[in-house]
């Protein structure tokens, strides 16, 4: 097919990845071609990539921020392996995304930026662009930044404002190569920039000059469709997981009919968490950013004692801070949300690359027995329905939760089904009520479904207690030293979070063919890439069986039954085998770690490729198998 | 970018949004079933006993008072107390306390907490809640002593002591408390003796009416472990000698027969003592509560010894009106609500970038 002489070729899927300098606005330029790409109607999803510096020095490797971008016509759960397409806005990005192009793909480059000095400073010692380093690929060095000077020449910027705007130039050429609509950007940058009528007439020549470029270079012959993904009918918007996080948490509030205290002091990659929500007081969200972590969770947990659903957000350093108060909440028996954004640790780690090492220490990381349920959503969207789901367990149960999202949860976005917000469920805060006449309140004593103890905030007549850290007595909460006493108590608070299982469905296994002897087992932001590795693999006639952990603590119920009715169970983690440890040591089955730890998500060819070796050595018994076999 | 904040309400009685009682309350009423637990002749009972007696006098509905506390022995205050209480943990009691009056303005919020919690280990969370001005009160026990812990030295010990973790004499130099809340911008600084009731009684009052966060700093006497730390400031013979009493409005003079007084050096702003006579009467310094610069309290907070107490200030350094974090978060929750009208989840979950599958 062919449209003003151009070819059109059809695509099912593409990945593209805009990589340039940390000032080059690469964030923003792959943010809007992902809201076109939403508005055309493919799937998709996304990966964005920069370093924890805010100007790493200009040109150099450590300073290429970049955003991956994954759409298709047809369903697709991760950001993609590798790139088709490398938009590189000088050397330095060149060079630190090449390796991860496929064979053949596209390199758009702005040769203007490949001087001698630029091509040094990311450690060319020669021009790619004139040696045969990339004859692998489709090359097009074009003057992204000559051009952009050019177009915007009549709005009187200075050399470096217009130059700026290169960014728009290649996002209106990305926009003709896939045939993106442009209404959303157009009316973006006019708001964006409303209040500088330069810059935005600057920015939006730019992006029309890119796209008038696509369409008469003789560079590019071809443009793509990639036809619109068929979803399940209902509205659509784009959502990264700190956005739909943050909206869980106000409809909690607003289905459970509690305020929203927020205590929180900023922390990659949780920030904008706290951002979010202090917009939406008008829903009777308060946030308080503290003086530092302890701070933040003990005012969300005075706030809890006061009746409102008290929320602290941070990442895993944050929660080695806030230890010792979530300790005291275990203690109190006051509902708190403690949302953990994973990052790269330990200490400051990888505060901008993703990780899922903090499951232990959300499972474990305090003095003395004090459990508490721990839940991970399992992709962007997810983070919606994880946050009404903490808040109904830390409401029901009187219990501090732990919600373990991560960088790449955070950061990644992807198509979300408007939910309708009259069906959300509601959530039932149950606060004690006065005593009859001659009865007295125990604090501590138990509701016969949940094991938890009421809740009773200040300013009830006759519901007067105390609560502390020190350990109580069963019933009254007074203080006790009595060894049977707290014995019983240690059991209670375990039995309480125990009891959450019978409030959360049975685990589904994932097994079109029933023939599945090995399972695949994740939690949290891997389901995107297991997912992607599980079709991959079947894909290519493997019979293999997938599941997803929601709960970490406490698991669902015939999650035994489940790993037990395989042979072999391959639990991916972006950890040294965290949930492996927790599983064996639960339920005595010798599941199979895989690990890894480079701050990035896992390739779904990669876990395709696992699989396939778990499978084909069932089939081939190792030699230690082997050996044990004759010993018996 | 900043912005001005909204016009403070301002002049707002502490207890302003307190629901009050008619019931006739006594001591008795705010007393708990629990055995109180201090070693005896512990300068605690004195303070325990004087708010039970002086919280009839505010008048408030009991389930609407909350007492906050940290770690240590002046921490167990709550359980003693028949109100709404939380024991929390060392040094937070100020944050938790933070969290609890922002969310409810209709509790009376009470801190207690030690020197070891207050100013050492939650340190950082005293001098923000100060400058922050949250409407709370808090009571800080000073013993200059680690009680719990068996007697190391604590933040306002004086140098040289000698204890069981500093056997050669401690190195550090104390914190004057009240110089450091004067420093982190309180609005309401005071202190007080455990054993003057009547006075411990009257800077309650006060710091109870005062919107914003009031710090009363208690002169505490630890039986056990810095037996005599305020005997200076106690003993008949020189405690006349020994305390300052500060009034707003009056010259400061002190002594059996008010023979000493203050003057401030007009070049250095520097507080000292003077023998009074005709000849400088007429300059004593007057004390000023309500000044807006802080400088003069902080030159009268500098007249307390550091070393073993022989000379103390006592009263209300500091009495200004400042607006309240509370207040003001509230006011931007009231105002988000009546320029948006009540939060709409469908709208917020909607957004404004959607497409629809048909």
């Amino acid at each position: 097919m062919a449209i003003d002489g151009k070819q059109v070729e059809q695509l099912d899927r593409v990945v593209i990845r805009f990589a340039g300098d940390s000032g080059d606005g690469m964030q923003l330029t792959g943010d809007r071609f992902t809201q076109e790409t939403a508005a055309f109607g493919n799937d998709l999803s996304t990966l964005p990539n920069f370093p924890a510096e805010i100007r790493a020095p200009q040109g150099t490797l450590p300073g290429v921020s970049s955003f991956q971008v994954h759409f298709a016509d047809h369903d697709i759960l991760t950001p993609g392996d590798r790139p088709d397409v490398l938009v590189a806005m000088n050397p330095a990005a060149l060079a630190a995304n090449i390796e991860a192009l496929r064979p053949g793909g596209i390199v758009i480059v702005d040769s203007h930026d490949f001087t001698s000095r630029n091509l040094a400073k990311a450690g060319y010692t020669s021009s790619p662009l004139d040696d045969d380093s990339l004859a692998d690929y489709q090359v097009h060095p074009i003057d992204l930044t000559g051009m952009t000077v050019e177009a915007v020449s009549e709005f009187g910027l200075g050399r470096k404002d217009a130059g700026r705007a290169k960014n728009m130039f290649a996002l209106g050429l990305l926009s003709w190569m896939y045939g993106r609509p442009t209404e959303g950007t157009t009316a973006y940058l006019e708001k964006k920039f409303a209040s500088k009528p330069a810059i935005r007439d600057a920015n939006l020549t730019a992006f029309k000059a890119g796209w008038n470029f696509g369409e008469t270079t003789e560079a590019f012959a071809v443009s793509y469709e990639i036809k619109p993904a068929p979803m399940a009918q209902g509205r659509y918007r784009n959502i990264t997981g700190n956005t739909a996080l943050s909206y869980g948490l106000v409809a909690a509030g607003q289905q459970s009919g509690l305020p929203v205290f927020l205590g929180a002091y900023p922390i990659t990659p949780a920030s904008d968490i706290l951002h979010e929500l202090s917009k939406h007081k008008a829903f009777g969200v308060t946030t308080f950013q503290a003086e530092d972590e302890i701070a933040g969770i003990g005012a969300a947990l005075g706030a809890s004692f006061g009746g409102a659903l008290g929320v602290t957000t941070t990442s895993g350093p944050g929660i080695s801070l806030k230890s010792e108060t979530i300790g005291l909440a275990v203690m109190i028996e006051l509902p708190l949300l403690v949302v953990d954004v994973q990052r790269g640790g330990p200490s400051t780690g990888l505060p901008t690359k993703t990780e899922q090492s903090d499951l232990l220490q959300a499972m474990f990381g305090r003095n003395g027995e004090a459990p508490l349920p721990v839940i991970a959503p399992q992709s962007p969207s997810d983070c919606f329905d994880a946050a009404l789901e903490a808040a109904r367990i830390a409401i029901t149960y009187r219990t501090p939760v732990m919600l373990l999202s991560d960088g790449y949860l955070a950061n990644g976005s992807e198509p979300w089904q408007i939910p309708d917000a009259a069906s959300l469920p509601r959530i039932e805060p149950d606060f004690a009520t006065a005593p009859g006449e001659g009865e007295t309140f125990m604090p501590y004593a138990r509701d016969a479904e949940t094991h938890a103890p009421a809740w009773a905030p200040p300013g009830v007549a006759g519901l007067e207690h105390r609560v502390g850290g020190i350990e109580k007595a069963d019933g009254t909460g007074n203080i006790s030293y009595d060894p049977a006493n707290h014995d019983r108590m240690v059991r209670h608070r375990a039995a309480k979070v125990a009891r959450v299982a019978e409030s959360i469905p049975d685990l589904v296994v994932d097994d079109p063919s029933g023939d599945a002897r090995v399972l695949v087992l994740g939690w949290g932001s891997t389901y995107g890439p297991i997912g992607a590795g599980v079709r991959s693999a079947r894909a290519q006639g493997i019979d293999v069986a997938h599941t997803h952990l929601r709960h970490l603590n406490p698991f669902p119920r015939n999650l035994g039954e489940v790993l037990r009715s395989y042979d072999s169970v391959i639990v991916p983690e972006m950890n040294l085998g965290q949930l492996s440890m927790l599983l064996r040591a639960r339920y005595l089955v010798d599941v199979q770690g895989y690990d890894k730890v480079t701050g990035m998500p896992f390739g779904s060819e990669e876990l395709a490729e696992v699989i396939a070796q778990a499978v084909k050595s069932l089939d081939t018994p190792s030699l230690d198998r082997l050996s044990q076999e004759n010993h018996r | 970018m900043s912005i001005d904040l909204p016009a403070p309400t301002l002049a707002r009685d502490g207890l302003a949004g307190v629901p009050a009682t008619d019931l006739k309350q006594t001591g008795k009423d705010f007393t708990s079933d629990q055995e109180v637990r201090w070693c005896p002749g512990c300068g605690d009972y004195a303070v325990l006993k004087a708010v039970q007696g002086f919280l009839p006098d505010l008048g408030l509905k009991r389930e609407n008072i909350v007492f906050v506390s940290g770690i240590g022995c002046s921490s167990r205050f709550p359980y003693y107390l028949d109100t709404y209480g939380m024991h929390s943990i060392h040094g937070r009691a100020p944050a938790i306390a933070t969290g609890l009056a922002t969310s409810r303005e209709d509790l009376s919020v009470w801190v207690v907490t030690g020197d070891g919690d207050a100013l050492s280990i939650g340190g950082n969370h005293l001098i923000h809640a100060l400058r922050r001005n949250v409407n709370m009160t808090i009571l800080l026990f000073n013993n200059r002593i680690y009680g719990l812990t068996k007697g190391q030295y604590s933040p306002t010990s004086e140098p040289g002591k000698v204890t069981k973790s500093t056997p050669m004499g401690s190195l550090d130099t104390p914190f004057n408390p009240i110089s450091l809340a004067l420093g982190a911008e309180a609005s309401f600084v005071a202190r007080t003796i455990d054993t003057d009731r009547k006075h411990l009684t009257e800077v309650l009052r006060e710091a109870a009416a005062h919107r914003g966060t009031a710090l009363v700093e208690i002169y505490q006497n630890c039986p056990i472990f810095n037996d005599g730390a305020f005997d200076a400031i106690k003993d008949p013979a020189t405690k006349d000698h020994a305390v300052i009493r500060l009034e707003h409005g009056k010259p400061v003079t002190f002594g059996p027969q008010g023979e000493h007084g203050l003057v401030r050096d007009p070049v250095s702003g520097a507080i000292s003592v003077v023998e009074v006579d005709d000849s400088n009467r007429a300059g004593l310094l007057v004390h000023d509560a309500h000044a807006e610069d802080p400088s003069l309290a902080f030159a009268i907070s500098r007249l307390t010894d550091g070393g073993y107490l022989n000379r103390a200030p006592v009263g209300i350094f500091r009495q200004v009106e400042r607006p309240a974090y509370d207040d003001q978060a509230r006011a931007q929750v009231a105002s988000a609500t009546e320029a948006q009208g009540p939060g709409d989840l469908q709208k917020l979950l909607t957004g404004s970038d959607t497409w629809t599958i048909a």
